[in-house]
């Protein structure tokens, strides 16, 4: 089969054409936009890929995991101290940070898997894993503790476009994110075209049936675990250079973990564009709540007295449970289906 | 280290540990019965938490004698979220279940931070700063009524649980639900019923944990993750289970936060919650899967 086959080739040439269209205006959008606008734009491509990642997991290993933090967390503080203490270049430790976070993806897979720990288990012990990790970070001296680590920052450096060192202007920062996000969209869909996908697939549906026909489950589930974690390493080192401060709280606190699961459940599990569209429908939703509030609060309907803080995560706590509700598949196979953009499994080659 | 300060620290970490006790209990009812994982459970303790606040505000009602009261209130709650929200996603995969409930979490917080605001409040007992001395031993007055009260309320939900003919027909929805539905019993009602148990109980420990630590509303998250690790220690839908690992993961954090280090002690739990997964998953005092 070729590469083209393998990667496109369920779509139709409505899908084909919107594909195309929406890279196209991904790839124009900064010089389109507010610089607001993109950065939101980065931050839901940000989320995209982290949840390419944790899909890769529950939706094709049919692994719930609840604590991806720990491994966006390890990839971003691996590569942060690496840069600020020793002045590796986080081309280098981005390395560090993945084989650390494929270590303890591998780590929490063998002992999930080896004591067949399934469903909510598995979840609570990815917790677990995150949680204590956030607690022995805080009292990492090493690390700044609750203090926080702190990436260099110099004017120059927000302008510039320094690649190997990830230090520069914000439109860098955005088609970096933007090249990830697509990667990993191709690379979990050529993963899913090839003999790991089934398997993978066939675990998920049916593990006793899989490992009835052969298949390894132990080291399918194992390689799941573990190129997912990489993955999410891999977007934990963009995280903290782009942030350029890290704190164990909010790197690996349980909000993150929670943070991460939502696009890709409300886009719809185990669909590959699902994750990408949920992270462009949920993001934006946030900062429409927010600028609601903000039109409300100068337009007198409300006081000024109101905490407003509460007010979009309240809205948006509200929209995400409809979600759920209404389309308990996801809103992208819904879209799908309505827009005809995939071909029916009857037309595949 | 003397013995008196290690002495003190495991009274203390006892009684503390059969409130964790308590508020793990409504999440081990929910569970046991309708096999929702609760994740809105801390959500639910610190809204009963601010409920016994504004009961003390406003009436001036000290927070244990606020229990029945916020209890019913949260009954309200829980039953009327499981017959008109959960009980629509008890058909879909744990992930959903999980996001539906992460939701909601999300909007009680939010909720509770509009009207409260951020900051850490509590209430002032007359009683607050007294202790009694029994040998070596100094007992908070708080904490000595704290544990009393939460035994009393577990007390009376394991009576409900073994008596009563509707608590009977609850433990017959979850030993069989089929068998259940076959002898004509309402399961929808049922369910929806401990749901509402296992809120009142819920806010019933709010009530006596406002006695213990100030609320706000970011106290959730860490609450729920409380209650987990108690109840799988225990063991998931074991009453006495529930009871028995709040008092373990008690004393077992007095007694880091003495010999270690306090800021330690969460971490400690976590590695016991680890321990206990890979060990025996079922907890102490479940029942290992057939």
């Amino acid at each position: 089969m070729s590469l083209y086959t393998r990667l496109l080739g369920d779509l139709t040439g409505r899908g084909l054409a919107a594909l195309a269209g929406f890279v196209v205006l991904l790839v124009a959008l900064p010089s389109l936009v507010s610089s607001y606008i993109a950065t939101v734009a980065t931050i839901v491509l940000y989320l995209a890929f982290l949840g390419q990642a944790w899909n890769l997991m529950l939706g094709i290993a049919g692994l719930l995991s609840i604590g991806h933090a720990l491994f966006v967390g390890i990839g971003a503080y691996a590569s942060a101290y690496l840069f600020a203490i020793h002045g590796v270049p986080p081309l280098l430790g981005v390395l560090a940070g993945v084989a650390i976070a494929v270590a303890a993806g591998a780590l929490i897979g063998y002992l999930g898997f080896r004591f067949a720990i399934g469903g909510v288990y598995f979840a609570l012990l990815t917790i677990a894993f995150a949680e204590f990790t956030r607690i022995m970070v805080d009292h990492a001296k090493f690390l700044g503790g609750t203090e926080g680590l702190f990436l260099p920052v110099s004017a120059a450096s927000r302008h510039g476009f320094d690649l190997l060192n990830l230090r520069g202007s914000p439109e860098m920062f955005y088609y970096l994110i933007l090249a990830l996000a697509l990667a990993a969209l191709a690379l979990c869909r050529w993963l899913l075209t090839g003999r790991t996908g089934y398997y993978w697939r066939a675990i998920r549906d049916n593990p006793a049936a899989a490992q009835a026909l052969g298949v390894d489950v132990f080291r399918y589930r194992m390689y799941a675990a573990m190129i997912s974690a990489g993955m999410a390493a891999v977007g934990g080192v963009f995280y903290a250079f782009f942030y350029n401060n890290l704190f164990p709280e909010q790197v690996f606190g349980i909000e993150r973990s929670i943070e991460l699961t939502l696009a890709p459940i409300v886009g719809g599990v185990g669909t590959l564009f699902g994750p990408i569209f949920g992270a462009f429908v949920l993001t934006p939703l946030g900062e429409l709540f927010t600028a609601g509030v903000e039109w409300l609060q100068t337009s007198g309907a409300i006081g000024r007295h109101v905490k407003v803080d509460g007010v979009k995560p309240l809205f948006w706590g509200i929209a995400v449970a409809a979600i759920v509700l209404l389309r308990p598949r996801g809103i992208w196979p819904w879209i799908c289906d309505r827009l005809g953009l995939v071909k029916p499994p009857s037309e595949r080659s | 280290m003397d013995v008196e300060t290690l002495a003190n620290a495991l009274v203390a970490g006892i009684l503390t540990g059969m409130v964790y006790g308590l508020s793990a209990l409504g999440l081990s009812v929910i569970f046991g019965v309708i096999r929702i994982v609760n994740f809105a459970h801390g959500e639910l303790l610190v809204i009963g938490m601010f409920a016994a606040l504004v009961l003390f505000r406003w009436l001036g009602l000290d927070p244990l004698l606020s229990v029945p009261l916020v209890a019913a209130l949260l009954f309200v709650f829980g039953y009327l979220l499981q017959s008109l929200v959960i009980r629509r996603v008890a058909h879909l995969a744990d992930h959903m279940q999980f996001l539906l409930l992460a939701a909601i979490a999300i909007a009680m917080v939010s909720g509770c931070l509009i009207v409260f605001g951020p900051d850490p409040q509590g209430v002032q007992l007359d009683y607050a700063l007294d202790s009694f001395a029994v040998g070596l031993l100094v007992i908070d007055k708080t904490r000595l009524y704290a544990a009393i009260a939460a035994v009393l309320v577990a007390g009376l939900l394991l009576a409900f649980f073994k008596y009563a003919t509707v608590g009977r027909a609850i433990r017959a929805c979850a030993d069989n639900y089929l068998g259940a539905q076959v002898v004509g019993l309402n399961v929808g009602r049922l369910y929806a019923l401990t749901f509402g148990i296992g809120s009142a109980c819920i806010g019933a420990a709010g009530c006596i944990i406002l006695l213990l630590v100030d609320v706000h509303p970011y106290l959730a998250p860490g609450y729920t993750l409380l209650a987990f690790i108690v109840v799988i220690i225990g063991g998931m839908g074991s009453l006495f289970g529930a009871l028995l690992g709040g008092v373990l993961i008690g004393v077992a954090e007095a007694m880091a936060a003495v010999v270690i280090q306090p800021s330690l002690k969460t971490a400690f739990s976590f590695a016991l919650l680890i321990v206990v997964l890979l060990l025996r998953p079922q907890g102490l005092l479940g029942k290992a899967p057939h």
